[in-house]
């Protein structure tokens, strides 16, 4: 009970106006530090589920197969700027945010992880870390500004952030594997944290990015 | 082992999911063509013209006046303020060249039909700045005038309008999104248009938005 516990300390820590707004201030913490932290959250939660119910869902999840496929297709839309931009003018897709992060990535992530053995997760992380790399790479590169509430410096600074966890959560990940432990990775002896914080990126979102930066759209020109 | 029911339930959650998940990323990118805000306001603005609230404008001589003066008239607007060292100045050359061959196109008739006004958004631009800031760009002031907007609530509710996001830089400047904003004779924000639409651009955009 002690991970509910810290799910919903921290989730009502993320919720505070105050916490809020300095996370969503900078783009590179709105991004890496907000948007992980409320799935962390979730994952945190999930692993809190009652035994009856997890075996509930995990009849329409064999193998983490739907639950990852959730994950990753709702974390790929935090990560186009539009949704970065429209959660921060909307209160609607704000409080979307919130719900969907928890609930859509992190717990369905939680509760896949361990299904999804050694090999369903490397797939996963095969396809999800290079592309984080795609999408910071596409907003260090972008010749415009992609968010409207971000300043230009704040776009590049978020794609290196981005850029750096994917490669380090790749050698971390590869370092662990190497040295036999994927097996306890999966087990639920890991901290569900770990699931959530690497679940903010997917094939769509990076795909597209790349085309914002081929197309040259998103027209933000840049001033000061 | 699972039971093989529980890989049908799976498939079934699985196709759901990919189906209810890509609708909504089709949605919000509107078909995956729309990634940034910007994007988006754009062809918002181009599938449905926009009204725009009519305020009271100021311009680098003083006078009085609103965008609805123009109605039947194509009118050009940009938004710029004079202590802006990026994008504004391109903005403005862009501008000056659209006011030069509108003026050159209609030297015989001697009647120009297409109106630029850029308008500021720094309260610290008076009306003799923008006036320097005119003179500067060779804006007679007739066909190409520079505004402040009277009130504050009305700039706010103006770049509410045209879709201005502006953000401080912490130096005193502006980042804001720039573009080139085309009005339809009815007064309504029919297009925009990347900073430096040539006059061609401007010309199609222009008949596009009052055929």
């Amino acid at each position: 009970m002690i991970r509910a516990r810290i799910a919903v300390l921290l989730f009502a820590v993320l919720v505070m106006p105050g916490a809020r707004d300095a996370l969503e201030r900078v783009m590179v913490t709105h991004m890496l530090v907000q948007i992980p932290l409320l799935a962390a959250a979730g994952a945190l939660g999930a692993a809190a589920l009652p035994r009856g119910l997890r075996s509930r869902i995990a009849a329409w999840n064999r193998g983490g197969v739907s639950g990852a496929l959730l994950a990753m297709i709702v974390s790929s839309w935090w990560m186009v700027p539009r949704a970065l931009d429209w959660a921060l003018a909307a209160p609607l897709m704000e409080a979307a945010k919130f719900v969907t992060l928890p609930l859509l990535v992190g717990a369905p992530l939680a509760l896949s992880w361990s299904s999804l053995g050694s090999m369903g997760r490397g797939f996963l992380m095969a396809n999800v870390l290079p592309m984080w790399a795609v999408v910071g790479w596409a907003y260090i590169a972008a010749p415009v500004r992609l968010c409207n509430y971000y300043l230009t410096d704040q776009q590049v600074t978020a794609g290196i952030g981005l850029v750096i966890v994917s490669i380090a959560l790749g050698v971390t990940l590869g370092l662990l594997s190497a040295a036999g432990y994927s097996a306890r990775i999966g087990s639920d002896s890991i901290p569900a944290v770990f699931a959530g914080a690497s679940s903010v990126a997917s094939t769509p979102a990076a795909t597209s990015a790349v085309v914002v930066t081929a197309n040259g759209t998103g027209p933000n020109a840049v001033a000061s | 082992m699972a039971p093989k029911g529980d890989w049908v339930r799976t498939a079934v959650a699985s196709l759901a999911i990919c189906v209810a998940g890509g609708a909504l990323l089709w949605h919000g990118t509107d078909g995956f063509r729309a990634l940034t805000t910007e994007t988006a306001r754009r062809r918002a603005i181009a599938a449905a013209p926009t009204p725009i609230p009519v305020v009271q404008l100021e311009d680098q001589d003083g006078r009085l006046f609103t965008l609805d003066r123009y109605l039947g008239q194509p009118v050009v607007v940009d938004f710029v303020y004079t202590g802006c060292g990026t994008i504004c100045p391109l903005l403005s050359d862009g501008f000056r060249r659209l006011d030069r061959a509108e003026r050159s196109a209609t030297r015989d008739s001697g009647e120009q039909r297409l109106q630029l006004v850029s308008i500021t958004f720094d309260s610290l631009d008076t009306p003799a700045r923008l006036r320097e800031y005119a003179s500067h760009y060779a804006a007679d002031g007739r066909s190409w005038r520079f505004a402040r907007v009277r009130e504050r609530n009305d700039l706010d509710s103006l770049l509410r309008a045209f879709g201005i996001v502006l953000i401080s830089d912490g130096r005193g400047g502006f980042q804001h999104n720039a573009a080139v904003h085309v009005l339809d004779d009815r007064g309504r924000l029919a297009r925009v248009l990347d900073v430096g639409a040539s006059p061609d651009e401007v010309a199609r955009a222009v008949t596009g938005a009052s055929p």
